[in-house]
């Protein structure tokens, strides 16, 4: 939609399902070019070192992609689980809904673009 | 020895008047409170008291001070004891309502029997064992009284010492007052996550005013709940930095680099307006200009 990507991320993710979830992205990235992906994880609830780490580099590989990424929708238990696991995802974008996590790529594609 | 056992009830029964009437008279001595009201409410507890201990006695044994037959006693002297506690009697207060019952009974017991030394020695025996028993009840109840008004305290404390404000649209202030401490910093964390989600925020104002001393471990946490609420997409600012606090910060090597830091509260609002578009004007100048 307008060049952005949304991906909803639905079931416990697990890691092959992460491993999965990159290739995809990123060869959706290319074949769509996508300026931006939304990464809803709204109905995650709960995390681990795997897939806080995966979601980073997701992250920079959109980058390397020329595609801004905004992670949102993160439940208040999975941020300080993250933050407690000393992931604070620095570099990622974030927002609290799919509304905000638009208007955020908008001005970062906007900015950068 | 069901004669002996009965002696003391029926003391009690024969000279109640006498006993009521000395026991009060003990009581005001020993009690510091002088009130009208609290006598009259002093009165008929006594009574009260004298009256259940009377049946206790009559069919219980007394020697034995917990047993069924002196579960009335007891409850009675259980809510005696936490009323008192709670409008602020001290515990040798609370206490001395049942041991200054020990003179009277003594002194009934001296004029019944006072021929028979040894029967005089048994029964008076009897008696201070079982006021002393009743005594320190009541002591324990007021003390678990007691702990439950500071438990009390202690969760209403940890509720009200976190308080989340929405100062404007988008704009949430979480002025932190007290020590912090991992536990507290948790219920912080997650009580400013809620209400980002709550309020759909993009900005959250951490006000340290009121943090005492800053140390490494206040400032990781502040750090953490500071990452935590970025991911939720809110942006973080701390204000109410004192000019010791910036000091120890730096002295201890706190890295604060990637968080907005304001001296006031208000300075922290300004920054927080500014970002999310909104202007103050101050209408009286405008006015003035034109």
């Amino acid at each position: 939609m307008g060049g952005y990507l949304l991906v909803t991320i639905q079931v416990d993710m697990h890691d092959r399902l992460a491993l999965t979830l990159q290739d995809d992205l990123t060869s959706q990235i290319v074949s769509h070019r996508a300026r931006g992906v939304l990464i809803d994880i709204s109905a995650l609830e709960m995390v681990d070192s795997f897939i806080g780490r995966m979601l980073a580099s997701i992250a920079s590989m959109s980058r390397l992609l020329d595609a801004e990424t905004v992670v949102v929708g993160m439940q208040p238990s999975v941020a300080i689980t993250l933050v407690e696991l000393g992931l604070p995802m620095k570099g990622i974008r974030t927002a609290l809904d799919v509304e905000k996590g638009i208007q955020a790529l908008k001005e970062a594609v906007d900015g950068t673009g | 020895m069901p004669a002996l056992r009965s002696k003391l009830a029926e003391i009690f029964d024969k000279r109640e008047q006498d006993i009521t009437t000395q026991w009060l008279e003990a009581q005001e001595k020993t009690g510091l409170r002088v009130s009208a009201l609290e006598r009259q409410e002093a009165t008929r507890q006594s009574r009260e008291f004298l009256r259940v201990l009377k049946t206790a006695l009559e069919d219980g044994n007394p020697e034995d001070s917990s047993g069924a037959s002196w579960t009335p006693v007891r409850d009675f002297l259980t809510d005696l004891s936490s009323t008192r506690a709670k409008s602020g009697y001290s515990p040798i207060e609370t206490a001395s309502f049942v041991f200054s019952l020990k003179r009277p009974v003594f002194t009934a017991l001296s004029s019944e029997l006072g021929q028979d030394a040894k029967a005089l020695a048994d029964e008076v025996w009897r008696a201070t064992a079982l006021l002393d028993g009743l005594g320190l009840l009541t002591t324990e109840a007021y003390q678990k009284t007691r702990e439950g008004v500071i438990s009390r305290q202690q969760q209403e404390l940890l509720e009200l010492s976190t308080p989340v404000v929405r100062l404007w649209e988008n704009i949430l202030a979480l002025p932190l007052i007290g020590t912090l401490d991992s536990a507290r910093t948790q219920v912080v964390m997650q009580n400013l996550l809620d209400a980002i989600v709550q309020t759909r925020s993009d900005f959250a104002i951490i006000d340290i005013t009121g943090v005492p001393v800053v140390d490494t471990l206040v400032a990781q946490h502040l750090l953490k709940t500071v990452a935590a609420a970025r991911l939720m997409g809110a942006d973080c600012l701390i204000s109410g930095i004192r000019p010791q606090i910036a000091q120890t910060i730096i002295h201890l090597g706190v890295d604060l680099a990637g968080v907005t830091t304001k001296a006031t509260l208000a300075d922290a609002f300004a920054v927080a307006l500014k970002r999310g578009g909104y202007a103050v004007v101050h209408t009286a100048a405008t006015a003035g200009a034109k």
